[in-house]
């Protein structure tokens, strides 16, 4: 009987600077293995966001490199363009994608770019220090709405999803979440399918990612998970969005 | 090919072409939007890429990305694009990413104007972008000098590892002149697989690689700083480029221009001549690097009583003269910076009162 379970080739042998109850680790791995089962490991470029994922390619195998705040769809765009043999896949949390680089992932996503996207959306700013994102829950206590999101002031969190979603181009668009290990599965099908359309060159793919952030939250892991399941998951529903089939 | 008649736009896209650039991402803008309508239609049929951002900031990253993988890439805009893309200019430093960006300037501040100018002298010289950030700037005076300078700006790109910008006026781009395209300044681009991010197998090789411009260890930042200096002062020392006229001569005043406005002062050192009085001048081909010395060399002659800096901006590149003349001369300004260009006449009485 050989291995049956090992640490996927294109995952680094790092300890990552990641907290506790966070699931950026998780998802990286489901990305991670996904690239093994594709065998794309020596085709792939990854580009990093700014924020929590800022460092993301020290705990990669394969070709990585940054972007500025909220650009990474802009990069991923020049990046593909010119060399379409590659498979692109740009990760990018709520701050960086839903606020600084909403213009660039609307576009990227209308001209039906051939890569992928990772949003991982934890409702906060996670790098910098807890502070109301556009995708903060209505009455979210964070470090710049301490008394609670006003959403009469601020307006009601950005569904990303359905927003791309509603784009006439066709897309693949999904919302999943690991915060449970009945969810892991069904996300990484979701990552495989995203990236199997890019290797396709049938459309841009999407994946986002319901998240956690136990530290910015002021809760314990196991509480902040269940803060997502009860705040956030009836906000932000799980599922397809959109397929470039149904288009 | 001989020469052919052609707007200064249409002249930069098709030289870029020549250069072996065929990459070009870019958003409307005036006076350059020629340039993206002509690469438009000459790209595809060249088997390149051409795409239209949604704004100079995102293009700036789609010129960022596609240096990344090592492929030749350009994009051209005008002032107020220019500010939006320094955002990525200064990631592309940091980077170390070669890209060539062109500026056909237009006067400011905010949207000012769309007539020429040379308004973006400092922008582009001394604060192109957040951090200790320099690119070579070459500074054309026609359109053939454009189309050369587009030419040269992809191999100086890659020898620093540094983006290039060529810094036209409004003129440079909306005239008509005619052009040759030189063979000899078309290269081959250096392999590139020590950083590029093209992927591993693309270079049969297990090693990745990682670009990034964000270093949190002080050491090593200041480090990698030095390193990006240690560029500056080469190009120092190995591009600087000028144009000197009628400098032969016992001249009593010196005029350091560049660009359009350097093709008027020609005409008024030329009419001033003919009136008996010799005015000799340099013009800066590179302003960064500037060529500080030979303006130093050529103030100091006996005969040199003054020198001015005659620009299409409130006096700025007059600050990098006054540096290079060490107060052995007095050094003054004229220009104007509204969209009309001085005329030979306007440059002739200014010069008659300083000397």
């Amino acid at each position: 009987m050989g291995k049956t379970f090992q640490k996927p080739e294109a995952l680094a042998d790092q300890v990552t600077h990641y907290c506790p109850g966070c699931t950026h680790g998780v998802i990286h791995r489901l990305i991670a293995e996904v690239i093994d089962e594709l065998g794309i490991r020596g085709r792939t470029v990854g580009v990093a966001p700014v924020g929590c994922a800022v460092l993301m390619y020290n705990y990669f195998t394969f070709d990585f490199m940054e972007a500025s705040h909220g650009r990474a769809p802009a990069q991923a765009t020049g990046l593909k363009r010119v060399r379409p043999d590659l498979v692109v896949f740009t990760y990018q949390g709520d701050g960086d994608l839903a606020s600084i680089g909403m213009a660039e992932i609307v576009h990227a996503a209308n001209r039906g770019e051939k890569f992928t996207t990772i949003f991982v959306n934890n409702a906060v700013y996670g790098m910098t220090g807890g502070q109301m994102a556009p995708t903060t829950m209505p009455g979210q206590r964070t470090t710049t709405s301490p008394f609670g999101r006003k959403v009469e002031e601020v307006g009601m969190p950005i569904r990303v999803s359905e927003l791309l979603a509603s784009l006439a181009t066709p897309g693949y668009i999904t919302r999943q979440t690991v915060l449970k290990p009945k969810y892991i599965n069904r996300a990484k099908k979701a990552v495989k399918k995203a990236f199997q359309y890019q290797l396709d060159n049938t459309c841009f793919s999407f994946v986002e990612f319901v998240s956690t952030c136990p530290t910015n939250w002021g809760l314990t892991p196991v509480e902040a998970i269940k803060w997502a399941e009860e705040k956030m998951l009836p906000y932000y529903p799980l599922g397809e969005m959109k397929t470039p089939e149904e288009a | 090919m001989g020469k052919v008649l052609m707007k200064g736009n249409e002249a930069i896209g098709e030289a870029a072409i020549r250069a072996g650039c065929l990459n070009y991402f870019a958003y409307p803008i005036t006076p350059q939007s020629e340039v993206a309508e002509y690469l438009s239609r000459r790209l595809p049929e060249a088997g390149g890429v051409f795409l239209q951002g949604e704004s100079e900031v995102a293009v700036s990253y789609m010129i960022l990305g596609a240096a990344a993988v090592g492929e030749r890439v350009f994009t051209t805009s005008s002032s107020p694009g220019i500010s939006l893309m320094s955002e990525g200019i200064s990631y592309m430093v940091g980077m170390e990413l070669p890209a060539v960006f062109v500026n056909i300037m237009r006067g400011g501040p905010g949207l000012g104007g769309i007539l020429p100018s040379q308004a973006d002298y400092l922008q582009a010289t001394k604060g192109i972008g957040h951090g200790d950030c320099r690119l070579l700037a070459l500074a054309p005076a026609s359109v053939q000098e454009a189309a050369e300078m587009v030419m040269m700006a992809f191999p100086l790109a890659e020898k620093y590892k540094n983006p290039v910008i060529v810094l036209g006026d409004g003129l440079i781009g909306q005239m008509m002149e005619p052009v040759e395209f030189p063979d000899h300044l078309a290269t081959e681009p250096p392999n590139k697989d020590d950083w590029a991010v093209n992927g591993m197998d693309t270079r049969n090789s297990s090693r990745r690689n990682l670009l990034r411009s964000l270093y949190l260890d002080p050491e090593v930042l200041n480090q990698h700083n030095l390193n990006l200096r240690q560029k500056y002062e080469r190009m120092k020392k190995e591009e600087i480029r000028f144009e000197a006229y009628n400098t032969e001569t016992d001249y009593k005043a010196l005029i350091v221009s560049y660009g359009t406005m350097s093709r008027v002062c020609r005409t008024a050192i030329d009419q001033l001549k003919a009136q008996g009085l010799e005015v000799g001048m340099i013009r800066p081909q590179t302003v960064f690097p500037f060529p500080e010395g030979a303006i130093e060399e050529a103030a100091e002659k006996e005969s040199c009583e003054a020198v001015a800096s005659i620009e299409m901006s409130m006096g700025q590149m007059v600050e990098d003269v006054q540096r290079s003349v060490k107060g052995k001369r007095p050094v003054s300004w004229f220009g104007k910076c509204g969209g009309e260009v001085p005329t030979p006449e306007e440059v002739i009485e200014f010069v008659k009162t300083i000397v």
